[in-house]
C-alpha cells in the first residue's frame, strides 16, 4: 500500500535509531586509497542455478578454510524485537523507477540515518542540491506510487541485485575517498558494510548478499596498508600484510564459505572468492593466480564486461607470463571498450615494462597519467615512469 | 492508481519482421492479446493507436500568434505510436503490464502517473 512515505519513515527510523544506538561504532576509519583493479559494477545480473558441479568448481576456485557461524554480524545482537521495516525501506529506496543517485542518497536517509548535510558532504555537493534529491524521490516514490514492501517472488531476483548494486556503489564511493576527504566520505565503506550486514542478516538464504558483504570485508581489511604516510598509493604486491586485519578476512572467509554452500553461485560471490585469494595468501608471491585467473573466467561469462576482461588480463599476466596477458590486453583495446579508462594504458604499461620494453612502457605510462582521475595515482604513475628511464 | 502508457516505437522497425522472421502480423496479434488480458483483468482504462507521425502537426500559440507546424512535436527516432490508460494497485503492478506489451519488445513504453489534485 502506497502511502504516506513521510510517516514510514518516522517509524523506520524510530526503531532504527533504537538498534544503531547499540551498535557498536566501528573506530575512525583508516586512510583509504588504492590501485587495485577491482570490477565495480551497478547492473543487476541475473541468479543463474547451477548444480553441484558448480558449485563444486567454485569452492576448488575459492580458498576456503573450515566455517564458523557466518553470519556473525554486531555480535549475535537479537533483533526480533526490532520490525523489518528496514527490509522494505531497503527495496523501497532501490526501486528501480527512482534515479541512481537518489536510491543511495535516499538508502543512507533512511537506513543509515545519516542527515542531509552529511549525506551532501560524503558526495562533494551542496546540501541544498541533495536536499532537492532528497525531496524529489521521496515525491516520486508518493506519486508514482511505489510500493513500500518486500518485492514479491518473481520480482525478488532482479530488485535483490539492485539493493545489492546500491550497497556496493556506496562502498565503492567510500573506498575511493582520498586521505585528505571529509570524515563522513570516508566512513562510507563502514556504513555500506553495515547496511550490507543487515542484509545478509534478513536474507541470509541470499548467498549474493551473502557474498557482498564478504567482498566488501575483504576489500575494507587492506585499508591500513593502501596508503603510505606520504599519502601515496601502496599496491598490492607491496603492501605489508601484518597491517591487514585478520578478524575482516576470518569474517569474510566464512561468510563466502556459507554462501557457495547455497549451490547458487554469482558475481558477488565469484569476486569475493577472487579477494579471498589475495586476502589468504601469506604474501604475494603466495598468490594463487592460477586461480584467479579461472574465477575472472567464471565472471566474464556470468557478468561479461570489460573491465572483468581486463582484470583477467592482469591475472592471466601474473599466472602464464605478461606475454600472454598482452595478449587478452591488445584484443581489450582493439575492442575500443574502455577507451578513456585510465587503468588501460597503465596495465599495457605495466606489462611491457615486465617484457623488457621500456621505451614503449614510458609511452603507455605517460597516456595513464594523462587519463588518472586522482593525484595519488598520478603520482604512482609518475614514478613508474621514471623508473623505466625513459622519462 | 491512473496511468498513462505512452508507446514510443521506431516507425520504420515497426514495418518489417521480427528478429526472429516473424511477421507483422504476430505484432498485432500480441496487441489483441493484451487488450484481452487487460481488459480482462479491469486495469485498461481506453487506449487507442495513432496514425504515424507524417499525419501530425503541431500547435503553438505565441501573443496573437497561431503558429503551425508540420511533423511532431520533437524529431526523435522513437515517435509516440499510441497511448493507454490503466489503473492499478501501484507502479509495480504498472511496470508488469507495461511490460507485457508489444510495444515495450520492440521500442520504450513511457510509464507516468495521472495527475492527482
Amino acid at each position: 500500500m502506497t502511502g504516506d512515505w513521510d510517516l514510514a519513515e518516522e517509524c523506520a527510523q524510530d526503531a532504527f535509531a533504537q538498534a544503531l544506538k547499540s551498535w557498536p561504532r566501528d573506530g575512525v576509519p583508516r586512510r583509504p586509497g588504492a590501485w587495485l583493479t577491482t570490477v565495480a559494477r551497478n547492473r543487476a545480473t541475473d541468479r543463474l542455478r547451477r548444480g553441484a558441479a558448480e558449485t563444486a568448481k567454485l569452492k576448488e576456485a575459492a580458498v576456503l578454510s573450515p566455517a564458523e557461524d557466518p553470519v556473525t554480524g554486531d555480535g549475535g545482537r537479537d533483533d526480533s524485537g526490532i520490525p523489518d521495516d528496514r527490509l522494505r525501506l531497503m527495496f523501497t529506496c532501490c526501486h528501480p523507477a527512482l534515479p541512481l543517485e537518489a536510491r543511495v542518497a535516499l538508502t543512507l536517509r533512511t537506513l543509515a540515518g545519516l542527515t542531509t548535510a552529511e549525506i551532501a558532504r560524503a558526495f562533494l555537493i551542496p546540501e541544498p542540491t541533495m536536499a532537492k534529491r532528497l525531496a524529489r524521490a521521496k515525491h516520486k516514490i508518493r506519486d508514482a506510487g511505489i510500493p513500500y514492501r518486500v518485492p514479491p517472488a518473481h520480482l525478488l531476483p532482479e530488485r535483490t541485485a539492485g539493493v545489492l548494486a546500491v550497497l556496493y556503489l556506496l562502498f565503492n564511493e567510500g573506498y575511493a575517498a582520498t586521505a585528505g576527504s571529509d570524515i563522513i566520505r570516508q566512513g562510507l565503506c563502514a556504513e555500506a558494510i553495515r547496511l550490507a550486514r543487515v542484509l545478509a542478516r534478513l536474507m541470509s538464504d541470499e548467498p549474493e548478499a551473502l557474498g557482498l558483504l564478504a567482498l566488501m570485508l575483504f576489500h575494507d581489511s587492506r585499508r591500513a596498508g593502501r596508503t603510505d604516510d606520504a599519502g601515496d598509493l601502496v599496491t598490492l604486491e607491496d603492501q605489508d600484510r601484518a597491517g591487514w586485519d585478520r578478524r575482516q578476512i576470518g569474517e569474510g572467509t566464512g561468510l563466502l564459505e556459507a554462501a557457495l554452500r547455497r549451490g547458487r553461485p554469482g558475481a558477488y560471490q565469484l569476486q569475493a572468492a577472487i579477494a579471498a585469494c589475495h586476502a589468504t595468501a601469506p604474501d604475494a608471491a603466495a598468490t594463487n593466480w592460477a586461480r584467479i585467473a579461472r574465477l575472472y573466467r567464471q565472471l566474464a561469462e556470468l557478468a561479461p564486461s570489460p573491465v572483468v576482461e581486463l582484470n583477467r588480463a592482469v591475472a592471466v599476466a601474473m599466472a602464464d607470463g605478461p606475454a600472454a596477458g598482452l595478449e587478452l590486453l591488445e584484443a581489450l583495446e582493439a575492442s575500443g571498450a574502455l577507451a578513456g579508462y585510465h587503468l588501460l594504458p597503465a596495465t599495457r604499461a605495466d606489462l611491457l615494462r615486465r617484457l623488457g620494453r621500456p621505451g614503449e612502457a614510458a609511452a603507455s605510462y605517460r597516456q595513464a597519467v594523462r587519463l588518472a582521475p586522482t593525484d595519488a595515482e598520478r603520482r604512482y604513475l609518475h614514478r613508474r615512469l621514471a623508473e623505466t628511464g625513459h622519462a | 492508481m491512473k496511468y498513462m502508457l505512452i508507446h514510443c516505437v521506431d516507425e520504420s522497425a515497426e514495418l518489417s519482421p521480427d528478429d526472429d522472421g516473424r511477421e507483422h502480423g504476430s505484432a498485432e496479434r500480441s496487441l489483441a492479446a493484451w487488450i484481452e488480458e487487460m481488459e480482462g483483468r479491469g486495469v485498461l482504462v481506453h487506449g487507442d493507436r495513432l496514425q504515424p507521425v507524417a499525419a501530425a502537426m503541431t500547435v503553438r500559440v505565441r501573443g496573437s500568434e497561431v503558429l503551425i507546424a508540420d511533423g511532431p512535436f520533437a524529431e526523435t527516432k522513437e515517435q509516440v505510436a499510441g497511448y493507454d490508460v490503466i489503473e492499478c494497485a501501484d507502479l509495480d503492478e504498472a511496470i508488469e503490464v507495461a511490460s507485457g506489451h508489444p510495444t515495450a519488445r520492440i521500442g520504450t513504453v513511457e510509464v507516468r502517473p495521472l495527475w492527482q489534485p
